[in-house]
């Protein structure tokens, strides 16, 4: 595979959209794999672009997941152009924090690819697509309420082997099942 | 934890003769607890759409509370016809991560009990579509008797047919045992045999064709927009396997064609796998006559305890269903920080409907089972 340099991707990006926001982050790791992170306002136009642009036509998002972080969440594509068999390239967007402000641009316009592997970031992190055609959970069922793959997620403690749930836990968990009318899920029924 | 169908999927039946059916997950076609609301005029599909998370379980949190080696075993859990790939895709990960090592003959050995995987899931594959067509029971039977002489010989090697929890970060857990590559020598020369036989009792039969040909075309110009990966891309005619794109390993030393599709309808998926299992007994003669002695794993990796630098790397290798990648974020602690898998088996699921729109209802079991997926990856 043509090795394919962020720097070199990154200078693409600048030459024909000068206004838009692209942060090259370096990665410390071995792997080299630097990520573009672009500004969420600037995200569909730059994503049209790496797909479209004749020398890099990263027409293949293959890999697209949710990150949580302490301040934001994240979410990553890795892209590969199956005509110019070159890749991986990174590309991150960032929401504005993890409680309000999280929506970021759907690439599924884009690519196709990332249909269902937005609605799982969306799902596990509550990462908000916007444009997304069919922005539902994927995983979890419909009237769960949090996002699991958060790092401040506590499981809802209802399982029978648990003797005693408290403080927390049990009132985390009534949070969850408040909602729910079936009296099957309710803890400790 | 209960079920609630938050909406009927018989709510919402518009105009004469629309119907909607909620098919799965129990069905024995949709090859787990896959469930898909179909929406059906006649028996022609207007719409469909998939249901995921029956087999639920979180994978990535459980993973994020495991120490890195401790994910190994519960790889093997994902897609669990091709255990070996996929502890493959997570040691390249890792090793990608941590810029490891791996010594020549381990990676030989990769190469092995790899197209040794891709042979038995292509082959349970012709078991299955046959059985999605509604020939239970001969050609499934046919196929799992030789998938069992390959799991025999994993058995041998590891001491588990499916749970092998065998690849290590930097090699693989233990060396070939004593006449294991004899026997699978042995083995692999009888295969050709096998694949004859299948081929002359499926491929020129009038119903399979009728079944198979023309049915869920997919464009190669869609099929690449929509991520799809593996033997369902390569049917489209995208002429894309990792194994050559990457060259990882020692696939570069190996001589192997790639065979494509030129319609991009079932037949065509259902040939690739026929043709790309005679590719792996090619890749396994060579494997087995280049196969060089060595030590089977990078003895300057700490497996137990093993922290790698701070960053974050993406690995992927051609698994037998497809792209199997593992996204990974190191924060140099015992445990990853982040640790999310690429599951072929869902993302080819991507373009499902697409495919199936203006078939009929009987083509949905055809064209999902021509896909090949495994619920245990797709659900995570």
């Amino acid at each position: 595979m043509t090795a394919l340099t962020p720097e070199f991707v990154l200078a693409r990006i600048q030459a024909a959209l000068p206004e838009a926001r692209v942060e090259l982050v370096p990665n410390p790791s071995p792997s080299g794999q630097h990520a573009l992170v672009v500004d969420r306002r600037d995200a569909l136009q730059v994503a049209q672009f790496l797909k479209n642009d004749p020398e890099l036509l990263l027409d293949y998002a293959t890999n697209v997941s949710g990150v949580d972080y302490a301040d934001h969440l994240e979410a990553v594509y890795h892209l590969f152009s199956i005509a110019k068999r070159q890749g991986p390239i990174t590309l991150k967007t960032r929401t504005g924090d993890r409680a309000k402000d999280v929506t970021v641009p759907s690439l599924t316009p884009v690519w196709k690819s990332a249909d269902f592997q937005e609605r799982e970031a969306f799902d596990l992190f509550g990462i908000r697509f916007e444009g997304h055609p069919d922005l539902r959970r994927l995983l979890m069922w419909e009237e769960f309420a949090d996002h699991p793959l958060r790092k401040d997620y506590i499981a809802p403690d209802d399982y029978e082997y648990e003797p005693t749930p408290h403080g927390a836990i049990v009132a985390k968990s009534q949070a969850h099942f408040s909602s729910v009318a079936h009296p099957a899920s309710s803890p400790n029924a | 934890m209960s079920f609630h169908p938050h909406t009927s999927s018989f709510n919402g039946v518009q105009g004469a003769g629309a119907l909607d059916v909620s098919l799965g997950p129990q069905h024995p076609s949709t090859h787990g607890v896959f469930r898909m609301n179909v929406r059906m005029e006649g028996e022609t599909i207007t719409k469909l759409q998939p249901v995921f998370g029956y087999l639920h379980r979180n994978h990535e949190k459980i993973a994020e509370a495991n120490s890195w080696l401790g994910s190994m075993p519960y790889t093997d859990r994902l897609d669990y016809i091709c255990p070996i790939t996929n502890n493959w895709a997570y040691a390249r990960a890792v090793e990608q991560l941590a810029g490891i090592e791996v010594p020549e003959r381990a990676e030989y050995i990769r190469v092995i009990v790899g197209e040794l995987t891709r042979l038995q899931n292509h082959t349970v594959f012709l078991g299955f579509i046959l059985a999605d067509m509604g020939a239970w029971g001969s050609a499934l039977m046919y196929a799992f008797r030789e998938r069992e002489k390959i799991l025999d010989l994993f058995e041998w090697l590891t001491g588990a047919r499916m749970m092998v929890n065998y690849m290590r970060f930097g090699g693989v857990r233990c060396d070939l045992p004593v006449g294991w590559l004899e026997k699978a020598r042995a083995y692999v020369e009888t295969y050709p045999a096998f694949l004859d036989e299948m081929e002359r009792l499926l491929t020129g039969n009038e119903i399979l064709l009728a079944r198979l040909q023309g049915v869920g075309i997919l464009s190669g110009e869609r099929a690449i927009n929509g991520g799809l990966s593996g033997p369902v891309l390569r049917a489209s005619g995208v002429d894309y396997d990792i194994r050559k794109v990457d060259a990882y390993g020692v696939y570069p030393r190996l001589s192997f064609r790639i065979p494509r599709g030129t319609v991009g309808d079932c037949y065509d998926r259902f040939m690739i796998r026929l043709l790309e299992a005679r590719e792996s007994i090619r890749i396994l003669q060579q494997a087995f006559a280049q196969i060089p002695a060595g030590p089977t794993l990078n003895p300057a990796v700490k497996q137990r305890g093993f922290k790698p630098p701070a960053g974050e790397a993406y690995g992927r290798i051609e698994g037998p269903k497809g792209e199997l990648g593992f996204h990974l974020i190191s924060q140099g602690g015992e445990k990853p920080y982040r640790y999310h898998v690429r599951p072929p088996s869902l993302i080819n699921l991507t373009l499902l409907e697409e495919m199936c729109l203006g078939t009929k209802i009987a083509d949905v079991m055809v064209i999902l089972g021509s896909i090949d997926i495994v619920l245990g990856e797709v659900d995570r």
